[in-house]
């Protein structure tokens, strides 16, 4: 694989996971690289949200769910009993499908996450947090002045920025977004996608999408899920235009999915 | 069939179904306007109590007071020869026979109401004072207009020579209604006109209070633990179907329960609120589980992945947002428990809440009576006095229950509006 020397961020080996007794994933082996956006690319229930669940653990939830194999992040294991959920997911910021702020203030959506870490020892301190974090997510101007406002007050598009502030607040090296645009509308996916683009100089970020424009505006890597396994990783460049698989050609022209 | 035809079907099945669903909530409007119609017409005048006006002559030579004249001493007087005396001067009697059906005009606490008013104003002795005194329950439901006059004299419960004197003083203005305050203050009595809820208002209100105290911290840990931490496996599965089944059970098993453990076993005092409370929250606890469980389990999971999400523990997730979010349907399930709690009457009959008793409790581990019980007791006397004052008692009991009902919607309203 020709990809650029960028140092590897997360690691998946052989990574099965199964639903109860219907196997979800594969043996996934996928390399993320640092300060990257990678996308993931796949028609529906093919296991890319289930893959990303795997990266914070979220998985665990889910009582009938198993998880085989190994991720790495920054070379160690997060698969093992031992390892802090709590402190991985601190780390490991995620975005959803659909926008799900907490039923509570703008503020305290965003100082949630750092009063639970203890993060701030005053209100300035929080202050500037909230501040900072809704600044990054570049929603501070449309809500500085109405922070006492429930979040869920806001449209679709400032709710789901709100939530990526939100997953900013604790100060994350890796960003999950599970189809974050799907519910949004151009100019909201516009601004998201903008966005994103902005982000990728300070954090690793893993995108599901469902839109190929998407995934060539955003990525500069991108792997095809199928059935649950990976049918090819590459830079998006190679992926969109000259994929090395006859699937993947099939997606990505619209012929199934 | 044309389309036309089978489109005109469709629209005459559809008024069809809309004219059941009208007379259906018609009759149920009309069976509740019956019934609410029935208990305030025959409850609201227990509501007023008949008084008779009579001139009281505090002669203290009758009192045989010794001085100094205090309260104290007046309180260990004994006033039935002065009550005696002066209620005879209403109306010449011939005969002693006479003189008791005067008496009998009068509830039997005419000495006491006597000697209240004394003690009230002890600047009126060695004077002649007009004192309203209640009126016996068959006065007092002929003033009402409960009692047929035109019924032969052996068929009546006033004689004759009691009829005269009752118009004599109408006539004469000395009869009038007041608002009936021991209704609310007296506990239970042989004689309708003294007989009031007090007691078993306090008896309900200790035993709801014990319900509540036992069964909403226990339902509410145990509905979190079942709904958010427990594994899902044959065992919870098992306790699930179990409590489903438990808020099934018909309460008098409860009280069967409450019979054989508490009282039986663990010899706690019988016909206490104590032992009811215990009893009903028993009953109650999976009446409340059930509305908790699903009250949690209408959090929305994409709430519980975003505090996850940010780094919250599990239970961090559960108590900062879940518990939170689900509390309107959580209080309000528990005061729905409780209003079932309060109406419940079979239990508190076995564990011999049924009793007769006339002291208002002052503590739960006193003998007591409850609402429901006493309407219960009450519904199985003769007298006209306790018909109203029985519907008296459901009309304040249906009146607890409205107000309970109506906190619950409030409760569920007002804060479910706040986030949407």
């Amino acid at each position: 694989m020709e990809l650029n020397n960028s140092k590897i961020k997360i690691q998946a080996k052989n990574l099965n996971v199964y639903y109860g007794k219907k196997q979800a994933l594969f043996n996934i082996n996928l390399d993320i690289n640092q300060k990257e956006v990678t996308a993931l690319i796949g028609p529906s229930g093919c296991g890319k949200s289930t893959f990303i669940r795997c990266i914070n653990r979220m998985n665990d939830v889910i009582d009938i769910c198993k998880v085989e194999g190994s991720v790495e992040i920054d070379g160690a294991e997060i698969n093992e009993k031992n390892v802090d959920v709590v402190t991985l997911r601190e780390k490991v910021g995620m975005v959803f499908q659909k926008p799900n702020p907490f039923p509570k203030s703008i503020y305290d959506n965003i100082a949630y996450g750092p009063i639970i870490h203890g993060a701030a020892e005053n209100k300035d301190q929080m202050d500037n947090i909230v501040e900072t974090s809704l600044k990054k997510a570049a929603l501070w101007d449309e809500v500085k002045d109405r922070l006492n406002e429930p979040g869920t007050s806001l449209s679709g598009g400032q709710q789901q920025r709100l939530c990526i502030a939100r997953a900013l607040s604790v100060n994350p090296e890796v960003i999950l977004m599970d189809e974050p645009c799907s519910a949004l509308d151009p100019i909201a996916t516009a601004k998201i996608e903008e966005l994103i683009d902005d982000l990728k100089k300070s954090y690793t970020i893993v995108i599901v999408t469902h839109s190929m424009a998407q995934a060539v505006r955003v990525s500069q890597k991108t792997g095809f899920f199928h059935l649950g396994k990976i049918i090819e990783v590459d830079s998006t460049d190679k992926i969109f235009k000259n994929p090395a698989n006859k699937m993947t050609q099939d997606y990505i022209t619209g012929r199934f999915g | 069939m044309t389309k036309e035809q089978r489109l005109k079907k469709r629209y005459r099945a559809e008024k069809r179904f809309k004219m059941y669903g009208l007379i259906s909530v018609s009759l149920a409007v009309i069976f509740v306007l019956i019934l609410v119609q029935n208990i305030f017409s025959k409850g609201s005048s227990a509501f007023s109590r008949t008084m008779i006006e009579v001139a009281v002559n505090y002669d203290s030579s009758l009192l045989e007071l010794e001085s100094p004249i205090n309260q104290n001493s007046l309180k260990d007087a004994d006033f039935y020869d002065l009550a005696v005396e002066s209620l005879l001067k209403i109306y010449p009697a011939k005969d002693s026979k006479e003189e008791r059906q005067i008496l009998r005009l009068f509830s039997p606490d005419y000495e006491f109401e006597i000697k209240d008013f004394l003690i009230k104003n002890p600047n009126k002795i060695d004077q002649i004072v007009p004192v309203k005194i209640t009126a016996s329950d068959d006065i007092d439901q002929l003033n009402k207009g409960n009692f047929p006059r035109d019924l032969p004299e052996d068929r009546r419960r006033v004689s004759n020579y009691q009829l005269n004197i009752y118009d004599n003083l109408i006539e004469k203005e000395k009869i009038d209604k007041k608002f009936n305050n021991y209704l609310f203050t007296k506990g239970d009595s042989r004689d309708p006109e003294l007989a009031g809820i007090g007691g078993s208002l306090m008896g309900s209100f200790f035993t709801i209070i014990i319900c509540l105290i036992l069964s909403f911290p226990i339902a509410i840990m145990a509905s979190i633990y079942l709904e958010e931490f427990a594994p899902k496996n044959k065992i919870t599965d098992f306790i699930e179907i179990n409590i489903n089944n438990l808020a099934a059970v018909p309460s008098i098993v409860y009280g069967l329960l409450g019979l054989g453990i508490l009282l039986s076993v663990m010899e706690f005092p019988r016909s206490t609120p104590l032992v009811a409370g215990i009893t009903l929250s028993l009953m109650t606890l999976p009446r409340i589980i059930i509305p908790c469980r699903a009250s949690l389990k209408a959090v929305p999971p994409s709430i519980r992945e975003a505090a996850l999400s940010v780094g919250a523990s599990k239970f961090q997730t559960v108590f900062h947002h879940v518990v939170p979010l689900a509390m309107p349907g959580t209080l309000s399930g528990t005061i729905i428990g409780l209003a079932q709690a309060l109406g419940e009457t079979a239990p508190l009959i076995l564990i011999g809440m049924v009793a007769f008793v006339v002291d208002i409790p002052s503590s739960p581990v006193d003998p007591s009576a409850s609402l429901p019980v006493q309407v219960y007791l009450w519904s199985e006397q003769a007298e006209r006095g306790f018909v109203e004052k029985t519907s008296a008692t459901i009309m304040m009991l249906l009146g607890f229950l409205i107000v309970m009902n109506f906190i619950a919607v409030y409760l569920r309203q007002k804060f479910e509006k706040k986030w949407n």
